[in-house]
């Protein structure tokens, strides 16, 4: 697996929107973003209520994954191309969503929607019109999603890295500073964590920074990228991000996303929780 | 149902349900020409020059932050190339308000 079978940039895309086999899918979470202008042929994901269940915190189903794409008209043997808003986080979440229900050719457009926005590219109102499929999804893929019991497992054993930001990370912040403060769970970070930023991997503009630089980056920061990972953040989707980088970009072998996250780990009785920069 | 990482609306008066006795609010406006600019995108960068959040500017040219007490930073890209920051200081209870001019 290299770069360039799991991200495009711009240009690429610009030049291959009418390619067939090839599907344009918008994931936001403000759904206001893709009303007011989304790339020409592009269908809109919702990560909360397509994606996840509306009742309990967890994903749909393999049949609801099913019954999703195929109302989207995207087939099984289609190449998706995952864009969005807020550096791609939800875009990259999607991704290893679709990963997590084994879809096989899936691609992230590198920068997102704010790459795209920068550099003046057209976007257009028009919603397409994509005749329904009969996808079939895999079961899913629990070598890439991490659970709460294996992240406290993973203290002192595992890699751990928290790509929230340093204030979330020493708790003095509880959620990114776009959203009121006020939260349930508890300020801190799993003890042993490394800090590493999701917008450490990334540059101004939401591009992927160089194979090389992330290497450095988690080197660096004292991760062992020779170990198993286990990425999280607050509610899961800037660690998907991260995830990507270290799965996707990197090729490590054993990278999970803790989807979970801080929302839940912050919110459990007993689990050891540290205050304050890295240890 | 677990809150998303949506902005509130970036408009020019705070969402009713946030109380700003418990927020260290930094807020803005982007104006290119002396018109507001809408769809910039905001960047706000923690006193070590790190990323801690971003929005895209309202059709008001507004953004809006819940920081920490503090020193900030709001970075505002446009397209062009348009990179401008900005200094500011962040107090609990407050609107730490800034204008951008690109």
């Amino acid at each position: 697996m290299s770069r360039n079978d799991v991200l495009v940039d711009a240009a690429w895309v610009e030049a291959n929107l009418d390619a067939p086999g090839l599907v344009l899918v918008e994931v936001d979470e403000d759904v206001s973003a893709y009303d007011k202008g989304h790339i020409r042929g592009a269908v809109k994901l919702d990560w909360k209520t397509e994606l996840q269940d509306p009742v309990r915190r967890d994903f749909v189903d393999q049949v609801g994954f099913e019954q999703l794409l195929s109302s989207k008209g995207i087939a099984n043997d289609d190449t998706v191309i995952l864009y969005g808003g807020n550096n791609n986080w939800f875009a990259a979440y999607a991704y290893w969503y679709f990963k997590l229900y084994g879809h096989e050719n899936v691609k992230l457009l590198d920068g997102g929607r704010k790459k795209w926005e920068l550099d003046s590219r057209e976007l257009v109102t028009d919603v397409p019109t994509r005749p329904a499929t009969d996808y079939k999804a895999k079961a899913q893929d629990l070598a890439i999603r991490a659970f709460r019991d294996e992240v406290v497992d993973a203290i002192g054993n595992k890699g751990l890295i928290d790509v929230r930001s340093p204030d979330e990370f020493s708790g003095k912040l509880l959620a990114p500073a776009h959203l009121p403060q006020e939260q349930a769970q508890r300020a801190g970070h799993v003890p042993t964590a490394r800090n590493i930023p999701w917008s450490k991997a990334a540059n101004d503009d939401g591009t992927f920074k160089s194979d090389e630089d992330l290497r450095a980056l988690y080197t660096e920061a004292g991760v062992d990228l020779d170990n198993p990972i286990i990425a999280y953040c607050r509610i899961g989707e800037r660690s998907s991000h991260t995830w990507f980088a270290l799965k996707e970009l990197l090729g490590l072998p054993d990278v999970k996303n803790y989807d979970g996250s801080w929302t839940e780990y912050g919110s459990l009785v007993g689990v050891p929780v540290e205050l304050g920069p890295a240890k | 149902m677990t809150q998303g990482c949506a902005a509130p609306a970036q408009t020019a008066h705070l969402p009713a349900t946030v109380d700003l006795n418990n927020e260290a609010v930094i807020q803005g406006t982007v104006i290119r020409d002396g018109s507001p600019v809408s769809g910039a995108y905001a960047r706000l960068l923690d006193s070590s020059g790190e990323f801690t959040a971003e929005v895209v500017t309202s059709e008001e040219g507004v953004f809006r932050f819940f920081a920490a007490d503090g020193s900030w930073t709001v970075r505002v890209l446009a397209p062009g190339g348009v990179s401008v920051d900005s200094s500011v200081t962040a107090e609990t209870g407050t609107i730490a308000g800034l204008e951008v001019a690109i």
